[in-house]
């Protein structure tokens, strides 16, 4: 495998326009970008209110060439299973239909929508890009923000003190057919992970890393380089589930240390090194969590 | 009684309306805060989430914008004065909690930035297209009250003013801001606690065994007993008796909704507010709120150099509406002229009071904007012709 260039494992179909409306380095774009390659034209996009519902863009810098539905913030699970349905009566089986939120859209306002689709396993794939926070509205926190961040409703006086919400067990916990997680700084991981949920018919979940720059106070140059640090020192662990019970690690994680991840990070800057101490005593206690999870199933 | 001096920021300020609105909400005595992001009322919070730990308050951000409307209902029963902030599309998702509210007549405060709709419509943008949803935004019959604000002195002034009337009737109070006065940057003059008189929960001074928890007495709003205070606690959305149980009755359904609604429209005369410039020999009255009644400043300056008879009328408080008002007005002039940043929403109610005694002009604009103040003008030499 190491013979073949990541650029010969993706698709070269651009299904994203360049000329959108995200920020300078932003990882939402590029996770679209991939996630297109990977399922092809016959997609259709249901899309709540989140970042995406600005860089989608006004005319005439409409940037996808996929069918869009933008709906409104609580319904993306919903919205596309009212497609997928509706498709179906028309005798489309082959139309991809997927929901494309923001983390505050799927773990916190649109979470009802999504467990509900989950449970009776509509045939949609659900995509969560997560920022970790509401960065569309100017960054306040989701309870995707990880555990002392900073945003404008977590002041560094009082920052977020609760862990990340734990997306990737709550939905395998809805034993749907697959569940993954993923990193726009891994393409080649993602594009698999999409490709495989492609072809498997249920409720499909993949919750992809998204760094920004505004919201995580980091250089627009930094992103893709944190969102890789994030995996390789195990705070989003790419990972696969499949009917809630097997799950796997799809890359090496090499366990280093998170103080460089934090260090570089204007939403972190408050914290000394006993705050990161904790950061890496929860890192690893989930980590060894995950392991038995690989190891023994759920 | 006078304000907490812990929540009053005294002094002179430049501040935007959103600011001023918490601060005007800290200054009442607003002790628990729950909202959720959106644009363009997030900054209420922002201000609200750093400053409510000097104070002992709890701001919660909370999942969703059911969820916040809710969290206040809730919390409002401790005894705490409570508030959320939204904008339009939250303000839909609230709607079935603030009929709540109105059912279990629980004091809170709701600020609606309000934006251009409908849908998400243009979230930066100005619009005022929400007057008929607070209104009657829920389902059911029920009574509630919503102050305009058209400054950020007056989103401070009024936001105080809210809590105050949610706390005499026991309603939930609106206040309906709109996208330019909650961006706007003004002076804002914060007077000392000692001069900022604020409505306490009228807490009931009955024994546990005496009191019944929607009784009133004649007065049409029934005192209040915390939850935990040692009462028999039970409140409910079913339609309920004085005693708070559920009675599943038309008899107890028509007493009921008739004193919601009366406490409200008997008081109306009371709660009801208005400014009038110029009113006395108009030809033509124009009835504006918001960021609205600033440009139609412009348009009645216009038309006046024209020659034309012309007075402003300014809701300051939207629901109730003044009736009284508008039918005394409208036997001696010749028009009114509404501009809004609707459809024809407030013009409906200028309408239906006016009863073919005046003639009545809408000046509707879609929203993102403010009118052009010669549309307004133009309206005005048209409705005095």
């Amino acid at each position: 495998m190491s013979q073949i260039l990541i650029k010969d494992r993706i698709p070269r179909e651009e299904l994203l326009d360049s000329g959108h409306l995200a920020c300078p380095g932003c990882g939402a774009p590029i996770a679209m970008r991939l996630v297109l390659k990977a399922l092809g034209e016959k997609t259709m996009v249901a899309l709540p209110a989140c970042c995406w519902s600005i860089i989608a863009g006004p005319w005439p810098q409409s940037s996808l060439r996929v069918p869009l539905f933008h709906s409104a913030f609580e319904t993306g699970a919903a919205v596309a299973s009212g497609i997928k349905a509706a498709l179906e009566m028309r005798g489309d089986l082959e139309t991809t239909v997927i929901a494309w939120a923001g983390d505050g859209g799927t773990f916190d306002i649109g979470l009802q929508a999504l467990s509900g689709a989950a449970e009776r396993n509509e045939d949609i794939i659900y995509f969560c890009y997560d920022n970790e926070a509401y960065m569309n509205t100017g960054v306040q926190r989701s309870s995707a923000t990880p555990w002392g961040a900073w945003t404008t409703t977590t002041p560094a006086e009082h920052p977020e003190m609760r862990p990340k919400k734990d997306m990737l067990a709550i939905m395998a916990a809805h034993r749907i057919p697959y569940a993954a997680s993923a990193s726009v700084a891994y393409p080649d991981d993602l594009v698999e992970k999409v490709k495989k949920a492609k072809g498997i018919k249920g409720t499909r979940f993949i919750h992809i890393l998204s760094p920004c720059p505004p919201g995580w106070k980091i250089a627009d140059e930094e992103s893709i380089a944190l969102a890789r640090l994030a995996v390789r020192n195990r705070v989003f662990p790419l990972m696969e589930v499949e009917n809630g019970e097997r799950w796997r690690f799809s890359v090496d994680h090499p366990g280093e240390p998170v103080e460089p991840y934090i260090r570089r990070q204007g939403r972190f800057r408050h914290l000394g090194d006993a705050e990161i101490a904790e950061i890496q005593r929860a890192v690893d206690e989930r980590w060894k969590s995950l392991e038995r999870r690989v190891q023994h199933g759920t | 009684m006078k304000a907490d001096p812990r929540g009053v920021l005294t002094g002179t300020h430049y501040l935007d309306g959103d600011f001023a609105c918490g601060e005007g909400a800290m200054a009442a005595g607003c002790r628990f805060v729950a909202g959720y992001p959106i644009t363009p009322s997030t900054e209420v919070v922002e201000r609200i989430g750093r400053r409510f730990p000097m104070m002992g308050g709890t701001f919660i951000q909370m999942e969703d914008e059911l969820a916040s409307m809710a969290a206040v209902v809730g919390a409002s029963w401790s005894g705490t004065k409570c508030m959320t902030v939204t904008s339009g599309p939250g303000f839909s998702l609230m709607m079935e909690n603030i009929g709540l509210a109105a059912m279990m007549e629980t004091p809170c405060v709701v600020v609606n930035v309000q934006r251009a709709g409908p849908s998400t419509g243009l979230p930066t943008m100005v619009g005022q297209a929400d007057m008929m949803q607070a209104r009657w935004g829920s389902h059911g019959d029920y009574a509630l009250i919503a102050v305009c604000p058209r400054s950020p002195q007056e989103a401070f002034d009024l936001t105080i003013h809210a809590f105050n009337l949610s706390e005499r009737y026991r309603v939930p109070v609106l206040v309906m801001m709109d996208e330019c006065v909650g961006h706007m940057t003004e002076k804002v003059v914060i007077p000392p606690a000692a001069e900022i008189e604020v409505v306490p929960r009228r807490l009931t001074a009955r024994p546990p065994a005496e009191f019944l928890p929607y009784q009133t007495n004649g007065s049409l709003v029934p005192e209040f007993a915390r939850a935990g205070d040692g009462f028999r606690f039970h409140t409910t959305g079913l339609t309920h008796d004085e005693r708070g149980y559920p009675v599943m009755t038309p008899e107890c359904q028509a007493k009921s909704v008739r004193r919601l609604l009366d406490k409200i429209r008997l008081n109306a005369g009371e709660i009801a507010r208005v400014e009038e410039e110029d009113t006395g020999g108009a030809d033509v009255v124009v009835v504006s709120y918001g960021i609205t009644s600033r440009v139609a400043r412009l348009g009645v300056g216009l038309a006046r150099e024209r020659g034309v008879k012309v007075g402003t009328l300014r809701l300051v408080v939207a629901w109730p509406f003044p009736e009284a008002r508008i039918r005394e007005l409208a036997a001696r002039v010749k028009a009114f002229v509404v501009p809004e940043i609707n459809m024809g929403q407030m013009v409906l109610e200028v309408e239906r009071c006016a009863a073919g005694k005046a003639a009545v002009v809408s000046v509707p604009h879609a929203g993102g904007n403010v009118h052009d103040p010669e549309a307004i003008c133009q309206a005005i030499l048209g409705a005095a012709r």
